[in-house]
């Protein structure tokens, strides 16, 4: 052992292997939720192929469960495209919160990385170049690389498993209603302050109160009065703190 | 589903494109520029403002039963959103909610 008081640079394979131990755990919310994606997809009439081509391409759980949904409900496609893609809207949250630390990468690996960004490898990667700001920029990538080697490969393979075997179960396993379970499990933990649960109220009750609208617009207009709900009650609590 | 296989694609592209391109904004296009806080503020909430009213009609007036109340699947709503809340955890919600439908089906018939 060496007396040195400066800690030795981390190899990048060291850094990608801390990724990959820290993001096998997601592997249990990631693999139930890409097979009962497949399971739904196929159940509601898509090919394997399409099914690959949605997990494949859009790799982002929840924008693909509310896309599902709303194809399943015919909902016009701009409605199916805005309400899943307003669903991914916080990714640029994520996006402008990692830029600082990967900026200096070049634009091939920046742009691998924004394919991969999705809720867990962000919230991981995040956290690690917080705790230590002087990791450097190879270490970094070496990181976010294993964050997702667990996730991304498994997310397709486990929705391939999951078209595979799903098509045809019994409507006596009421699966319609595993997407409404997949999504208030995603809801609850997200419910961390008043304002986010003003939001989610605001977004059921309008929801509810706008379903005369013509197919899912309704939806629409509900999110976005939810949102600025959230926003300027999270305002108000700040004013009044300070 | 009333999608022609082309309707399909198109969804499929149109949204990972505009998913990547939602990724990729402040890692690639713009450089080191932030966010006002204003419309941080906005975008935090845009999980919890679609997906509740996504889901509300589906467990109040479920198609499978023709849009009558059901009670095994209001119940296993209820149980996934306080397990959820109580556990944080994703996994735990989801199986609680699945054991409470397929329990209440089976007990009620």
């Amino acid at each position: 052992m060496t007396a040195s008081p400066v800690k030795p640079p981390l190899s990048p394979r060291k850094s990608y292997q801390r990724g990959l131990i820290d993001g096998l755990p997601f592997l249990l919310v990631v693999a139930p939720f890409a097979m009962l994606f497949g399971a739904l997809a196929t159940e509601a009439g898509l090919t394997i192929v399409e099914t690959m081509g949605f997990t494949i391409v859009v790799v982002a759980g929840a924008s693909q469960f509310a896309a599902l949904q709303l194809m399943m409900d015919n909902a016009p496609t701009f409605v199916v495209l805005t309400t899943a893609l307003v669903v991914n809207l916080r990714m640029a949250m994520y996006s402008a919160a990692l830029a600082p630390y990967l900026s200096a990468a070049p634009l091939w690996k920046r742009a691998m990385m924004a394919y991969f960004n999705v809720d867990q490898t962000y919230a991981l990667s995040f956290a690690e170049y917080e705790r230590d700001p002087a990791l450097p920029l190879a270490n970094r990538i070496a990181y976010f690389a294993g964050v997702s080697t667990p996730l991304c490969p498994f997310w397709y393979f486990f929705t391939y498993l999951g078209a595979v075997l799903g098509g045809g179960i019994p409507p006596e396993y009421a699966i319609d209603f595993a997407a409404p379970i997949a999504f208030l499990a995603m809801i609850a933990p997200a419910l961390k302050t008043v304002a986010h649960v003003s939001a989610a109220l605001t977004s059921i009750i309008l929801a509810l109160a706008l379903a005369w609208m013509p197919s899912g617009t309704g939806l629409i207009v509900a999110a976005i009065v939810a949102m600025t709900v959230g926003a300027q009650i999270e305002l108000w609590m700040e004013r009044r703190r300070a | 589903m009333i999608y022609s296989t082309a309707e399909i694609w198109f969804i499929i592209v149109v949204l990972g494109v505009g998913t990547f391109l939602i990724r990729f904004s402040f890692l690639g296009l713009m450089g080191g520029r932030r966010f006002p806080p204003w419309a941080l503020r906005y975008l935090r909430y845009t999980p919890v403002a679609v997906l509740p009213g996504l889901v509300a009609p589906l467990v109040l007036w479920p198609d499978a039963t023709g849009g009558a109340l059901d009670p095994p699947r209001l119940m296993a709503g209820a149980v996934t959103l306080i397990a959820g809340l109580i556990s944080k955890s994703v996994t735990i919600a989801m199986s609680a909610g699945a054991a409470t439908l397929y329990g209440t089906m089976y007990l009620l018939g």
